[in-house]
């Protein structure tokens, strides 16, 4: 049975079952391949290409895109993947705007940069579909790593180590692989199950023991980990969220619960949500979960950002993905109280102002009518073992990887530097496996 | 807007816009239309003797090149002279001139190299109307191996053997259409000029294979597993045409020789170009056979608005204009000296100009940690390559007057020299008196 949109509370089924499908299609479908050969076409092979240097990981653009050019492909996809394992995901949710397309010298010529998210990939879609997988393991160490998480960062790091030829288990507290990968990214951005392909994928290289349902602290100590390995790489995530400390709080869940919950729905249909959504944040989170929730059916989805919305750490294109899916954004105003009413709840905002980077409460209020309220105020640094040096609430790494801990390594969300993204934590998780082979073959 | 009529060897056309010889004025159907759309003339499509008409292949006859988004710039094909009854070209010949007097109808002629063939087919022609005729000496596939064609092209006694049958046997305007498939384009040019050729056309198709079939390993196009040497033509023959269009009009011979120029003409500014070096009018295949017959209306338009821009009034004001300007490599002036500069504000930083030079030139384009390129003056031999190779067109050649310090030579920017006038030159005027060698 269809609810209606406009039935008040948190209710599954507010569209027609048939719309699901079609609402959360990929929001960037792939390029034909004539359309892959003319985009390739406007590549002008730049020297010290400024989109190689944009990209976190690295990856040669002009290279796999002359690759696509003349016919090959799956060499693109090759060159793609040796500097980024994740080169397939990466290619769907990479804020390319703000990255490699942004330092494109066609956006600065014409406005419309190579589009070099797209063209990755179609290159790295030809290779998987061939079921190839094109790296092998050099010849066999008696090395063994432990990495801690299965997200990008851990497994990049996983998958570069096992190709050194070391042997590496992987422990995850969760039932599944993937990180935010599985349970994080916008449903519209990886349809089709995706995220776990890729990683079953990625471990076709063989060489890795996977460990679900291992926590760090919980199950295991890193005293246990650095008995039974030669090194360890951490690559735990944010595993907490920050939380609102005004009254009615508890009325709010955190957003990156609802996503994961919708991630893991195996029938959306069946995901009740609100028929007023208020989400309150400004970043890519904010955005996803109130996309996600309009899509769902909510008849009302709205972001409240409390700086102006020019300071929203969400890009332009993200803000227009929002609005253009029906999400309204509202900035200038910082929630003070929730409350609950007779159908749902009342969220009271004071408005803000902010001048020269200080942001102050005015007078005025806004009361807002919601259902259901999420919160995408940021993520946090989880539980890290004793002895490790944190800096702005992540792990300290230099350049390479190494934590202030002899045999320890650390990359991804939970650790400093660069930016939280896919890209990044694919990056750090292979630059710290470089490192740790280049420690290991040394000793 | 400027009149374009243009008058050719005594051949009036509206334009001098005219289609080549080819699949595009192959029958009535497209020489209707190819008109209706504003072309100034047409060559008919090659015809060949009466009797059993010649077979093309069945399979693909064209094979091409291409640029980015699949721009065609060469194609090639394989494909003979006319494959329909010459009966059915005659009669439709005679119908189309008879409804368009006002535009040029030249027919295209290959027949066996003896008097008689070409007596009886000269005749034929002349019975339809027709304003003149074009000797096909240019063919390079098929008709060659059969003795025709390039195969009569490319020996300059042929050629003026068989014009002198054609202007004894006719007193149609008779243009010699040129291979370009020969070392030496002025030989043949001379012959047709001998023989009593009122103009030459050039050039015809470009032996060539375009690409091959890297599973079949068979050129292509490949028909039934083989393939053959087709003729390229399309803009990436221009190049070639434009050379030889004025190497003939500036040779001492033929310089009086109408020209009508063939070759990768796509726009009007080709038109333009070959006009200048020399050719009264152009004839134009493949960028019909791209685009379809519309383009003209562009050729027309962009040729009025040059010379109504330039003053000139009539087209025949613009022949040959480029031809005293070209001369010998030895008689180039060696001291002009021009150097790249920069336009920064359309500079999208790509460093091509810069990557170019210095792997492959005279390191003269430095890049600095935030891409701006600049250009070492004291590197920089002028080369043009990065001019060529950048995207935006943002680099140009500045001239440094006479007088002017070069950084490079660290001299002054001489008056003209020439390389017969050069100390360097071992067989030149200064070579006696110069004692020490230049740099
Ligand atoms: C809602 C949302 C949307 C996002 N969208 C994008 C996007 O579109 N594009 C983009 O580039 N980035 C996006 N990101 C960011 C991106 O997902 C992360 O930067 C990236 O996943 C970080 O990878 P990671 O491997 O460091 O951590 P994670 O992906 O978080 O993986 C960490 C893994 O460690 C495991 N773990 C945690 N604690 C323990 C422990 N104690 N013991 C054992 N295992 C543990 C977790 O179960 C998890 O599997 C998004 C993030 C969120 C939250
Ligand atoms: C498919 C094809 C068939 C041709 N057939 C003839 C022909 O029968 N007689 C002829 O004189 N030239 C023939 N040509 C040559 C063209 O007339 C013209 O000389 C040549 O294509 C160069 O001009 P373009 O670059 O504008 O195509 C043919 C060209 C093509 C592409
Ligand atoms: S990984 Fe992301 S940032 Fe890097 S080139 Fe690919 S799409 Fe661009
Ligand atoms: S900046 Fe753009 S044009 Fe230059 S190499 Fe990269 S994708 Fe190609
Ligand atoms: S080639 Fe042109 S656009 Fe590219 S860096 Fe050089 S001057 Fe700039």
């Amino acid at each position: 049975m269809t609810t209606s949109q406009f039935q008040p509370g948190i209710m599954p089924g507010r569209l027609p079952a048939e719309d699901y499908c079609h609402a959360f299609a990929d929001t960037a479908p792939p390029l034909t391949d004539h359309a892959a050969r003319v985009a390739a076409d406007r590549c002008y092979f730049c020297y010290d290409a400024p989109c190689t240097t944009a990209c976190p990981s690295g990856i040669d653009v002009p290279l796999f895109i002359r690759q696509i050019a003349t016919g090959q492909p799956e060499a693109a996809a090759v060159t793609i993947l040796s500097q980024n394992i994740f080169g397939g995901l990466c290619a769907r949710v990479c804020p390319t705007e703000t990255l490699c397309e942004g330092a494109c010298v066609r956006e600065v010529a014409e406005g419309k940069p190579v589009e070099i998210g797209l063209l990755q990939r179609h290159a790295t879609d030809r290779l998987q579909a061939a079921g190839v997988h094109p790296f092998s393991r050099a010849e066999r160490t008696d090395f063994s790593i432990a990495v801690v998480g299965a997200g990008p960062a851990g497994l990049a790091c996983a998958h570069r180590l096992a190709m050194k030829g070391h042997e590496v288990t992987l422990y995850d507290a969760r039932l599944k692989p993937g990180g935010l990968n599985e349970y994080g990214i916008a449903a519209y951005k990886a349809p089709g199950g995706f995220a776990a392909k890729e990683v079953a994928w990625l471990l076709q290289i063989g060489g890795i023991t996977l460990l679900e349902n291992w926590a760090l602290g919980r199950n295991g100590t890193l005293a246990d980990l650095l008995e039974d390995h030669d090194a360890v790489f951490l690559g735990m995530g944010l595993a907490g969220v920050n939380a609102l400390t005004i009254p009615g709080a508890e009325h709010a869940t955190p957003a990156t619960d609802f996503i994961a919950h919708l991630r893991q729905s195996e029938d959306l249909a069946t995901l009740p949500i609100g028929r007023r959504v208020v989400v309150i944040g400004g970043g890519m989170t904010a955005v996803d979960a109130a996309v996600q929730a309009k899509l769902l059916g909510a008849e009302t989805s709205t972001i409240v950002y409390r700086r102006s919305q020019p300071e929203m750490p969400a890009s332009l294109h993200e803000q227009d993905h929002a609005q253009t899916h029906g999400v309204r954004i509202v900035p200038n105003a910082t929630p003070v109280a929730i409350r609950k009413d007779e159908v749902g709840f009342e969220v009271e905002f004071a408005r803000t102002a902010t001048r020269d980077g200080t942001m102050t409460l005015l007078e005025d209020t806004l009361r807002l009518k919601a259902d259901q309220v999420f919160t995408a105020i940021g993520q946090t640094l989880g539980p890290v073992p004793e002895g490790l040096t944190i800096t702005g609430g992540k792990i300290a790494i230099d350049a390479t990887g190494r934590t202030g801990l002899a045999k320890v390594w650390a990359g991804g969300d939970c650790a400093s530097g660069g930016e939280d993204l896919t890209v990044t934590a694919s990056a750090q998780g292979r630059d710290a496996a470089e490192d740790i082979h280049a420690f290991l073959m040394g000793a | 807007m400027a009149n374009l009529s243009s008058e050719f060897i005594g051949i009036k056309s509206p334009n001098p816009f005219w289609l080549a010889s080819a699949p595009p004025t192959d029958k009535e159907y497209n020489v209707r239309r190819a008109y209706e759309a504003g072309w100034g003339g047409v060559v008919w499509k090659t015809l060949g003797m009466d009797g059993p008409p010649v077979v093309n292949v069945s399979g693909p006859r064209y094979g091409a090149i291409y640029g980015p988004d699949r721009t065609l710039l060469g194609l090639n094909n394989i494909e003979l002279i006319t494959d329909r009854p010459l009966e059915v070209n005659l009669r439709e010949i005679k119908t189309v001139k008879r409804d368009y007097p006002d535009r040029a109808l030249v027919v295209s002629l290959m027949v066996p190299c003896d008097e008689e063939s070409w007596k009886f087919i000269l005749r034929e022609v002349e019975n339809t109307g027709a304003d003149g005729v074009e000797l096909n000496f240019g063919c390079p596939h098929g008709m060659a191996e059969r003795g025709m064609g390039a195969a009569v092209g490319q020996v300059p006694e042929y050629i003026e053997m068989v014009t002198r049958w054609v202007k004894t046997h006719s007193r149609m305007p008779c243009i010699v259409k040129l291979t370009p498939n020969i070392t030496d384009i002025r030989k043949p040019a001379e012959a047709a000029q001998r023989g009593g050729a009122d103009a030459v056309s050039l050039i015809n198709t470009i032996n060539s294979i375009t690409s091959v079939d890297l599973d079949l390993f068979a050129p292509e196009p490949t028909i039934d597993g083989m393939g053959t040497h087709g003729g390229y033509c399309g803009p990436a023959v221009k190049p070639i045409a434009l050379n030889m269009v004025a190497e003939i009009a500036r040779n001492a011979e033929t310089r009086k020789l109408p020209i009508s120029g063939i070759g990768g003409v796509t726009t009007w500014r080709d038109a333009a170009e070959f006009m200048a070096l020399g050719a009264s009018n152009v004839q134009v295949c493949t960028a019909v056979m791209t685009y379809g017959f519309r383009i003209v209306e562009e050729m027309i338009a962009g040729l009025s608005a040059f010379m109504d821009q330039k003053g000139f009034t009539a087209t025949s004001e613009l022949v040959g204009l480029a031809v005293p300007k070209v001369t010998d490599w030895q008689y180039l002036n060696l001291n002009y000296t021009t150097k790249a500069v920069i336009k920064q504000e359309d500079c999208i930083k790509c460093g091509r100009c810069h990557v170019v030079c210095e792997d492959t030139s005279h390191q003269a384009i430095a890049m600095a940690a935030d891409r701006t390129v600049t250009v070492k003056d004291e590197e920089c031999v002028a080369c043009n390559l990065c001019v060529d190779v950048c995207p935006t067109g943002c680099i140009s050649m500045q001239e440094l007057p006479v007088g002017t310090l070069d950084p490079r030579t660290g001299r002054p920017v001489g008056t003209p020299l020439n390389w017969t006038e050069h100390p360097n030159n071992p067989s030149g005027s200064a070579a006696a008196c110069a004692r020490e060698p230049a740099e």
